[in-house]
Order: C-alpha cells, then structure tokens, then sequence
C-alpha cells in the first residue's frame, strides 16, 4: 500500500469520527426538544396535582399543637369503617354490575356493522357528555316515590306500595352504574375491536362450538380491556362524592362525604387530610396489586 | 392417514354486483395436492372459505366424500387449515394451541400431550411446547399453525397463502416441507396461493381460478407448457406473443407456416404465439432445420445474475426475448445492434386464440 492511499484512508477516518459527534449532537438536540414539548405539562401537573397532594399529606400530620397521628388514629372508629365497608361494598358492586352489563353491550357494539357500531358508540357516550347533576337529578325524578318507575309499576298492578328507588344503596347504585358503565365500554369496546376475527375462525375450524369458542378464545384475548374497565370503574367509584350524596340521600356514607363532612362541618382540614391521604393510597396500592398480578402494560391497553 | 376426496358443484357466491364465485365445479380426488392459483379478488380464497365452512355460498354443493357438507357449521366439518395469518391463539402456548383440538373432541391427557410431542416433532419443532407464541420467528408461527391443522389427523387440510409472509428463501425451504409432509400424511390437501412458482413446485395439479371461474385445470407441467388461453400464458411464467392466423389447418406467422406440434391448429381466426424466453435457441448462422426460425436484430441487454435477457427485434416486425444462461463463453452473441437468429422447437410453439376472453 502506498502512503498516498494510507492518509487519505486516515483522513476519511478521521472525517467519520468528526460526523459521529455531529450526529450525536443533533440527537441529542432533538431529545432535547422533544422534552421541551412536555414542560408545559409537567409544570402544570406539578402545580396542581403534586404540591396539593404534598401539602395535603403534610397536613394531615399536623394539629393545632403541631405534630400529630390522631387524624390517622381516628380513621379506626367504627364510623369511618363502616364508611369505609359502604365505599367497597358499592364499588364491588358496581363495578361487577357493570362488568354484567358492559361485556355484552361492548360485544354487541364491536360485532354489528361499523356504522350501527358507532351510532351504539355515540348512545353509550352521550351520557359523558351531559353534566353530572343534572342525570342525578333526573335519577332522581325516576326514581322517587312518585317517579316515573313506582308510577308504571303501580299503574300495571305489579306492586301495591311504591318501591324505596332512592335515598338508599340501591338508588345509589342505579346512579353510579349510569355514570359508570362508559368507562367500562369504551375499554372493552377498544379490546374487542382489535381482536383479529380469524382467531375465531381457527377456534370453529379446530371444532369449538360458537359457545366454547366465545369463552376459550373471544373472553380470554378480551381480558386485557376487562381488566382496564376494571380498574378505572372500581377506582373511580373509590372516591365518588356527587352520586352518593344526592342520590344516598345522606343514608349512604362514601368516603369522600366524610372528606366533605370533616372540611364543610366540622372545618377539620387535618382529619380530611388524612381521609384523602388514606384514599389516595388505597388507590394507588389496589393499582399496584392489579399490575403485580397481571402486569400494568394491560391495564393500559396496550398488549 | 386416511383422506377424502372433494366434489364441489356448481358453488356461486356474489356479493353485490361482484362475482366472486361463478357456479364451480371441480372434483379433487382422494390425497390429492390440489392448488387453487389465481390472482387476488379471483375467488381461490372465497372457494376455501367455502370448503371450510365460514362463507355460505348462495347455490351449489360441497360434499367431503359421501357426506354432503353445504350445510355443516365450521366447527363440525373436521378439516384442517392454515390461516394466512396463521391464527395462532396468543394466550396459548404452543402446545396449548396445538393440544386445543385435541381437547375439544375429549382425548385423553397422555394421548394429548404423546400426539403433541408427535405433531410438533413432524414438524422439527420438538421441545419448543411452552414456548409463548410471540417467542417465535415468522417460520416457527408457520410450522406450529401446520403442527395444530394437523394433530387431529384431520382427512382434508385446507391452506390458504400460508407461506407468503415468509422471506423466499424460508418461503422455498417450507414448499418443500410442506410437500413432503402431505407425502408422508396423504390427506386431501387444498392450497390458495397467488404465486405461480410455489404452485408449480407444491402441487399434483392446479386449478387456475380467475373471476369467479376455473380458467384451465391440469398437471403443473401441462399449464405451464400447454397454456389453453392468453391470460394463462400470461399470469403463468413470461410470456410474449406474436400474431399468427390459422388457415388450412395451420397456423401461418405472416407469409410462413410455422411448424406447431404443440397445440392443434384447426379452427380459424386470429391467434396468438406464445413465446417463452427460455424456449427460445440461439442459432448459427445456417442452423435451423426443423425449428421455427426467427431472425432479427439485439436491441437491448438485460443482465439478471444467473441468466440474461436478450431483447431483439426481428425482421419480421415486433420484438421477443431471448432468455440466455450467463456463460462467459458467450458474452458476445449479445451485444446490441448484432445480428441474431432464433430458434423455436415444433414442440414448444403453443398456440392460443387472440381475444383477451379468458
């Protein structure tokens, strides 16, 4: 080889390394910038859900005399148990029910033709749509004992007396299902669309029956939006207030009405403190537990 | 293994306007490799989905030996088949998918768990059972998805482009698998592909289906050599065509009769010529007793690696293609502008008639 060709192989070599920096710089430039994008949004979750959220632990441990654990203490009276019972008791059940209603509903809307599909889609999301109280409310007019419901009833003879619809856990639950049972479609809706029809398919032409294929094959590839639907219903009905306390009618006590009772009543911000502290963390260790067990990955949707 | 042989008769499926299936019929005999070859929307798949159950044809009947199954459900007709996508359950491992129809007709646990073992050794995927199916490579999803068509040693095995998504060189290895394990099994097997070399290579006969309708049905040597009609000769291997006119029971290029023992022609009316590249001899100067010879002019050069194209005008008016091996020693006879003179034996001169009518 002669020299000619060894520098000007040195010097293409050295030309390498200079637009490998380069390179790398540009990387790390548009990191850079892509991070920036999502300043906003940082800050702003930092200012409003994360200093509160310290803050409101912070004070929680905090009396008039300075540092204290009897807010936490308190949490162990009879009375905040049994809040506390109601609060799953409603939550288990209306997330089961709802996990009885959603599954076929979701079914259906993912099976019938794409444009029924999304018409059934737009039926089950108007209710997001309009304001809380005022479907409350209308729960109300149904279901009290001149509603709608007990007035029907009556009139075809099936009952004598009217039926107690509300201020009490089955209003309660007839109310918080309403509010509840998109957020268990749309997940579920989202899993079973995206499962490929061929499995079915397969399933048949191995020898299941609709039936068996439907629960070896369609429920088992769905799981993953159940799961989701799961969650995001049984966490929501968690810290539910607007439902419970108008359609609870005061007789059926959610934990966040004691949140609401302590700080409107009783004006005690370091044992609502301490109720919103305990809420937050039974929360965030049921998500825990659920992502131990079947991974978080397909809570989120994405497997 | 046992296997049954196919009588579909006049099957018609439309949808809309849209003829997928026109009134088909064909016979597959007992452990036959049949492919249904044709371009996409020409019905093969349509015809398959037929056969297994999961598209109602709107007449016809399909009979699975001397069980007519028209109006059998999927799930009761005991037919194997490979999804193109292969379909393989993913919450299932790959024995668990393999072992499924196996539990679904109730056999026993030992005898599941032996015949799985078997089936995914068949298929040289032994001790890969509990493997997760997103584990594996595009070739090993092919290989469980045959291992599971077949556990239940079903007595036909339908398989629809099963091996498209593979790279070619897995594509070739897997045509070869594939045949030899339908020579070792011998069921009835019904294979959709669109790639006409895999059907030549796979099958003891194809049908060629296009609109709804078989076009020729034969040996994979007789569609490829005896093409019946121009969109055969076209969709099958290259072609190209020259004019021709049949007369006196021959067929006459211009002012020349050509020698044709081809194809028969009687019959009169235009028709075509069909040239393949490969068919096609380079001749000296003084050669050509007892070919059809065609004299023109190298035009253009096309090298391809293994073989080169050699593109020449003839005098005659318009232009083949010559297909050469690539030797050294002939680099010269293809450079453009050179003269050059072709031959074509009576034997490989295949006529077919002009209009495009299929």
């Amino acid at each position: 080889m002669t020299e000619a060709t060894i520098g000007t192989a040195a010097s293409l070599h050295a030309e390498g390394d200079a637009n490998a920096g380069a390179y790398r710089a540009t990387a790390r430039r548009e990191q850079r910038w892509l991070g920036a994008l999502a300043w906003p949004g940082l800050v702003l979750i930092g200012i409003v859900a994360l200093a509160p959220i310290g803050w409101l632990s912070w004070m929680s441990f905090l009396d008039t005399d300075g540092f204290t654990l009897e807010h936490y203490r308190r949490l162990l009276d009879d009375n905040y148990m049994q809040t506390l019972k109601t609060t799953f008791e409603i939550s288990f059940l209306v997330t089961a029910i709802s996990v009885l209603l959603g599954y076929p509903l979701a079914y259906l809307i993912a099976e019938v033709r794409p444009r029924l599909g999304a018409f059934l889609l737009l039926l089950v999301l108007f209710p997001v749509w309009t304001s809380l109280l005022v479907r409350c409310y209308a729960w109300l007019v149904i279901l009290q004992r001149r509603g709608v419901v007990n007035t029907w009833l009556q009139d075809a003879g099936l009952i004598e007396a009217p039926l107690r619809l509300m201020h009490n856990f089955t209003g309660t639950t007839i109310g918080m299902l309403h509010i509840m049972l998109p957020f268990m479609v749309l997940p579920l809706y989202a899993s079973m669309r995206s499962i490929d029809r061929d499995y079915l398919r397969a399933a048949a032409n191995l020898g299941a029956s609709p039936v068996r294929a439907f629960w070896q094959v369609f429920v088992p590839l769905s799981l993953p939006g159940l799961f989701a639907g799961i969650v995001i219903v049984f966490v929501l009905c968690l810290g539910f207030y607007v439902t419970p306390a108008l359609l609870g009618g005061g007789r059926v006590y959610m934990w966040s009405m004691q949140i609401e009772r302590n700080v409107t009543y009783h004006a005690d911000w370091g044992a609502a403190s301490a109720l919103g502290v305990v809420l937050l963390a039974l929360t965030l260790a049921i998500l825990w537990a659920i992502g131990r067990v079947i991974g978080f990955d397909r809570i989120v949707g994405s497997k | 293994m046992a296997s049954l042989p196919i009588s579909i008769r006049g099957i018609s499926k439309r949808y809309g306007v849209f003829t997928a299936l026109d009134g088909v019929d064909l016979e597959i005999a007992s452990g036959e490799f049949i492919t249904l070859l044709g371009p996409s929307g020409s019905g093969k798949t349509t015809l398959l989905m037929v056969l297994a159950g999961f598209i109602r044809p709107d007449g016809g009947s399909v009979r699975f030996g001397d069980r007519d199954v028209s109006l059998t459900p999927p799930h009761q007709r005991d037919v194997g088949m490979v999804f193109q996508n292969y379909a393989l359950f993913p919450h299932m491992t790959v024995a668990g998918n393999v072992a499924y129809p196996l539990k679904l007709r109730g056999i026993p646990k030992a005898e599941t768990v032996r015949r799985v073992e078997a089936a995914l050794e068949l298929v040289q995927l032994g001790g890969l059972g509990e493997r997760r199916v997103d584990q594996l490579s595009g070739g090993q999803r092919q290989r469980v998805a045959l291992a599971r068509a077949i556990v239940f040693e079903p007595r036909i095995l339908l398989m629809d482009e099963p091996l498209s998504a593979l790279d070619k060189k897995l594509r070739e290895q897997m045509q070869i698998e594939v045949r030899h394990l339908h020579q070792r099994l011998g069921m009835t097997t019904v294979y959709v592909t669109h790639d006409q070399r895999e059907a030549l290579t796979m099958s003891d006969r194809i049908a060629v289906i296009d609109g709804g309708r078989f076009r020729q049905i034969g040996l994979p040597r007789d569609i490829y050599e005896r093409p019946r009609s121009r969109f055969i000769a076209e969709f099958i291997g290259e072609s190209q065509f020259l004019p021709v006119e049949l007369r006196d029971g021959r067929a006459w290029l211009g002012a020349r009769a050509l020698l044709v023992d081809g194809t028969p022609t009687t019959g009169g009316g235009p028709h075509l010529l069909v040239v393949r590249p490969e068919k096609l001899a380079v001749l000296g100067a003084g050669e050509g007793e007892g070919l059809n010879v065609f004299d023109g002019t190298v035009t253009e050069v096309v090298y391809q690696g293994e073989s080169s194209l050699i593109y020449v005008t003839l005098q005659t008016g318009g232009e083949i293609a010559v297909r050469r091996p690539a030797r050294s020693a002939d680099a010269t006879i293809a450079e453009v502008g050179r003269p050059i003179r072709l031959g074509l034996a009576p034997g490989d001169a295949v006529i077919v008639p002009a209009q495009a009518g299929r």
